[in-house]
């Protein structure tokens, strides 16, 4: 019998999701040992200390290309490079997520057990400070988005999955307002996404049975033999991505976006419209581009009409809202259909300019977000189209700044928006998939109306009584807000750093 | 003086120009006013530099600049002129300040801010000239679409009735022929193969494009210019545009910024799709045709004044449209001209109509009637302009139009017959607006009006001096504008590869296949 043999573990190319799992742990003891009241500025410091200490990490080791614990982790290119998209970003969320100055008590509930409506319900609507668990909980959710796009096999992104969607399936029901409609869209995520999650564990059975292996590496060399079974690979195959295009928001997998959207914690639904979309579609690109890249012909035009789907869906439904938050959710599944666009180009160009596609997005959505959660009135967010009216009047900054983060989404010249699409679009033509990209200019179109709307109502419609003032950010808001803002415009100027960046790490190991 | 870098420093100067403006506080609207005036009149003189120094009969492209921008996708700040982009360069500077200055009192400071209004004014400056001096085709998309925000809040902002809806309609238009010619310029950057976006590099690589290919390419770009120019049937949001948007940025609008598209059709469709463009040719004349009459007999039945400018232009793009799609020199000299010539004359027009609607605080021809008896001088000089859009002998449309018809009628000769329909009805819709808002018996409501009685001011003199003479001067004498267009032309339709016909063959022996 052999020996049991412990494998090589490269600690300092793990250390960023090492150092995230080890604050969260961190900030589990601080809830039980510190007294309440002095929890949240101790956790909040922690988390930042801590994804700023990973992005150290990341930034040291950017050059570290190694595959590491027994094969279950691929650190490569791609994976730095959305390890450092996804750290940043959830800088920027964390931000959201700490404001306190906007609510008594900030933008969490202090006590989600409690009946809603119930008197106690109501007292600790009032100003209770809310739950300092929130910060723990977004430290495992970003260190199992880590681990998830760098998973090099389909286990090891089964777990990561797992580690990143319960805490966000819980930060969802931790709304302060509205405490109904949170819980229904946390119960709604927590309900489809374990289906997802089963169907992508079907999946990974069905690609063991035909490869006798869950490696990236080993299905990869079975794909090319053409004795094994068909059915098991395209079964396999299918049902991994149905769990896949689900995180990813992509049609007809996508029902549970806007509900969800809607009923989060403002900051939590920029979390999860930014990090979980670069961890989504990076565990996306590795599975195909890594493992099944042999088999492109068989599913490029399957995933391409379900980018078609996505875009249109995305665009025509997004017409039709009348909540901003929904609006915001049914232009990211449009984006989702974009990204797709993007991902199916499936040469080096696609893979880099996803990557570039997904780091635009996330800062433009986390200030398109900032923003909502700005607009309130004494019963929490505004967030119906009709309140906005008049805004430019009232507050010309704030609407000037949310104007450029949709005519950013609406993809005009001179915004990141614009270069993403661009890159994306060209990767795709580049990628002989002129009729995803004609398919993206048309829905591009349809969906610059309810942006355009948007914009109308804000700066050329009159203020009614009930247009609420926006609320003066307080300094964490504030700065999440100019990170994205400046970063929308910086990308859009002078996005030539970033691409050489993209292009430079789109290399997977295998 | 060849080396100075006239085109960035052209481009730049009203954006400068703008973040002054827009920082100035909103109770200081006169001095806003003052240094956007003052701002504009240096571009002005700084392009009159350029014109001097640009040098007629030299090479194709003069002022060539070109900085590092998007390596990755070869993307780059390149800016270089040929005399038609240089006529327009001037058009735009020149009419800039005379909309300032006719502006002066249109914005009212207790509902708006009077700075912002200059500062988009200036913004949208400096996107016509970035889109007329580029010689890039990415960086010509990008200003493409830019120049749209500016005018759209110029237009949703600061406009009359149903200001919201025409600014919308405008912007989506415009976006949609955009995302078009989006499409065709990642199609032509992929099929260029250099990847670069050089205009010069790809006209050289753009005799390999396979022939559909090209085809589609040049249809994406040509539906963007027909939404901008607008030609038939792409036209339905100018007229809605130019009866919300204030009545000098209206003459911006119809002036220049639509010029965007036949300028376009001349630089990017032709050269870079020779094949695709004498493919489409007949298709475009039927479209040009039916514009000039179809939007001339709308314009005989309109009874607001904005809304009859407008429709005019529109009938004046199908002239443009068709002596481009002639291919003949003289044809494409007289297309050019004609768009100087109308951003002169539909610019006076536009901008006497404001002064009338200011006045009378409405558009509708109707309210107006004999109003030559209180207001002589400015009613004589909306006949002037009205004359000059109809291509009067001695002003200068007539001209271009002239050109324009010879040179059709050398290779099409239907379409220049039918054509010549246009300048009847074209005399038809000026007379009968002249005589229903002037002559005639004075309307009694006008009395009653205090404003009515104050005929042209001294500002509105000096608005509209300058238009005028150029009129007459283009019209005697337009040689030193045809000598700087003329080459540029000429290199146009050979590389379209067409030669012209029978006598002028002869001095334009070149054969370009």
């Amino acid at each position: 019998m052999d020996d049991l043999k412990l494998p090589d573990i490269d600690y300092g190319a793990l250390a960023p999701m090492l150092i995230l799992f080890g604050a969260a742990c961190i900030g589990v003891l601080f809830e039980a040992l510190l007294p309440r009241n002095r929890r949240h500025g101790i956790q909040l410091g922690l988390g930042l200390l801590a994804l700023v200490a990973a992005l150290v990490t990341v930034i040291v080791e950017r050059n570290t290309r190694v595959v590491t614990i027994g094969g279950a982790v691929a650190v490569d290119g791609p994976a730095v490079f959305l390890w450092g998209s996804i750290l940043l970003l959830g800088v920027v969320s964390l931000l959201l997520i700490g404001e306190r100055t906007l609510e008594p008590g900030g933008a969490f509930v202090s006590q989600a057990a409690i009946t809603v409506g119930s008197q106690k319900d109501i007292k600790q609507a009032g100003g209770q400070p809310g739950a300092t668990e929130v910060y723990p909980l977004t430290l495992f959710a970003l260190g199992g988005m880590l681990l998830f796009v760098a998973a090099n096999d389909l286990l090891t992104m089964f777990v990561a999955l797992e580690v990143f969607s319960l805490p966000l399936y819980l930060l969802c029901a931790l709304a302060r307002r509205r405490r109904l409609l949170s819980q229904e869209a946390a119960m709604k995520y927590f309900l489809l996404g374990s289906y997802a999650s089963a169907f992508f564990l079907f999946g990974v059975a069905l690609i063991y049975g035909f490869s006798g292996a869950v490696d990236f590496a080993s299905i990869h060399a079975a794909v090319a033999d053409p004795a094994r079974s068909e059915v098991l690979l395209f079964g396999g195959l299918a049902l991994v991505s149905i769990g896949l295009l689900f995180k990813s928001a992509a049609v007809p997998f996508h029902v549970w976006t806007p509900d969800v959207y809607q009923g989060a914690p403002t900051p939590i639904t920029a979390l999860m419209a930014a990090c979980t979309k670069v961890a989504a579609f990076g565990g996306l690109l590795r599975v195909l581009y890594v493992a099944f890249d042999g088999v492109q012909w068989d599913f490029q035009p399957v995933l391409g009409v379900i980018a078609v789907l996505t875009m249109l869906t995305g665009a025509v439904l997004a017409v039709t809202q009348t909540d901003m938050k929904r609006l915001l959710a049914y232009s990211s599944i449009a984006n989702a259909g974009y990204l797709l666009v993007g991902v199916l180009a499936l040469n080096k160009s696609g893979l880099s300019s996803t990557m570039f596609y997904l780091v635009a997005y996330g800062f433009s959505v986390l200030a398109a977000f900032g923003i909502v959660s700005l607009v309130r009135d004494a019963d929490g967010e505004a967030t119906h189209l009709s309140r906005w009216a008049g805004l430019g009047r009232k507050s010309p900054v704030f609407a000037a700044v949310f104007s450029f983060i949709l005519l950013a989404f609406a993809g005009i010249p001179l915004t990141s928006g614009f270069t993403s699409k661009f890159a994306v679009f060209g990767a795709a033509v580049e990628g002989g998939q002129t009729w995803l990209v004609i398919f993206g200019v048309i829905t591009s179109m349809l969906l610059a109306f309810p942006y355009l709307r948007v914009v109308v109502l804000m700066w050329l419609s009159e203020p009614s009584e009930t247009t609420p003032a926006v609320s003066i950010p307080g300094f964490l808001t504030a700065a999440a807000l100019a990170i994205g803002v400046i970063a929308t415009f910086a990308l859009g100027v002078v996005p030539a750093p970033l691409l050489d960046l993209t292009n430079d790490a789109a290399q997977f190991v295998r | 003086m060849k080396d100075f870098p006239f085109l960035s420093i052209l481009t730049l100067l009203p954006l400068v120009g703008a973040a002054v403006v827009a920082f100035i506080p909103r109770a200081r609207g006169n001095l806003a006013k003052t240094i956007a005036l003052a701002w504009s009149l240096v571009v002005l003189a700084l392009s009159v530099v350029m014109w001097i120094a640009f040098q007629a009969g030299g090479e194709r492209f003069q002022f060539r600049e070109s900085y590092q921008w998007i390596p990755t996708w070869g993307a780059r700040f390149t800016f270089a002129t040929d005399g038609i982009a240089l006529v327009m360069l001037v058009l735009i500077a020149l009419l800039v300040p005379l909309v300032i200055l006719a502006s002066w009192n249109d914005v009212d400071e207790t509902q708006r801010s009077v700075p912002t209004y200059f500062a988009l004014l200036l913004t949208l400056e400096c996107t016509m000239i970035g889109v007329f001096a580029a010689a890039d085709v990415f960086l010509f998309y990008v200003l493409f679409e830019v120049m749209l925000v500016p005018m759209y809040f110029i237009i949703g902002s600061y406009g009359g009735q149903r200001r919201q809806y025409a600014a919308v309609k405008f912007f989506l238009y415009s976006l949609v022929g955009g995302l078009f010619m989006l499409a065709a310029v990642i199609g032509l950057w992929v099929v260029g193969g250099h990847h670069t976006f050089d205009w010069e590099t790809l006209k050289g690589a753009s005799a390999a494009f396979d022939t559909n290919t090209a085809r589609w390419l040049f249809l994406g770009f040509f539906i963007a210019f027909a939404v901008k120019a607008p030609f038939f049937p792409f036209h339905t949001w100018l007229p809605d545009a130019g009866v919300a948007a204030p009545a000098p940025a209206a003459a911006l609008l119809v002036g220049v910024l639509d010029k965007v598209g036949t300028f376009g059709i001349l630089r990017y469709c032709l050269p870079l799709f020779p094949e695709a463009s004498r493919w489409f040719a007949p298709a475009a004349l039927v479209l040009g045709v039916i514009g000039i009459l179809y939007a001339a007999l709308l314009a005989v039945g309109q009874n607001d004044l904005k809304r009859l400018v407008s429709y005019t232009s529109i009938a004046h793009f199908g002239f443009i449209g068709i002596g481009i799609f002639a291919f003949t020199t003289q044809a494409g000299t007289g297309s050019v001209l004609y768009m100087v010539n109308h951003g002169l004359a539909t610019g006076l027009l536009f901008l006497v109509v404001g002064m009338f609607v200011s006045r009378r605080g409405s558009s509708l021809v109707s309210d107006f009637g004999g109003a030559g008896k209180l207001i002589p001088v400015l009613a004589g000089v909306l006949f002037f302009a009205g004359l000059a859009s109809l291509a009067l002998p001695g002003t200068a449309p007539f001209i271009s139009e002239f050109l324009v018809l010879i040179g059709t009628f050398t290779t099409h000769k239907v379409y220049a017959v039918i054509a010549t329909f246009g300048i009847i009805l074209a005399a038809a819709y000026v007379l009968w607006m002249v005589q229903r808002t002037t002559q005639g018996t004075l309307n009694p409501v006008l009395t009653e009006v205090p404003a009515m009685r104050k005929d042209i001011t001294l500002r509105e003199k000096i608005v509209v001096a300058p238009l005028v003479l150029l009129l007459l001067l283009l019209g005697f004498y337009p040689k030193p504008v045809t000598d700087v267009i003329n080459p540029a032309v000429e290199q146009t339709m050979q590389d379209v590869g067409t030669t012209d016909p029978g006598p002028t063959a002869v001095a334009n022996g070149r054969v370009a296949r």
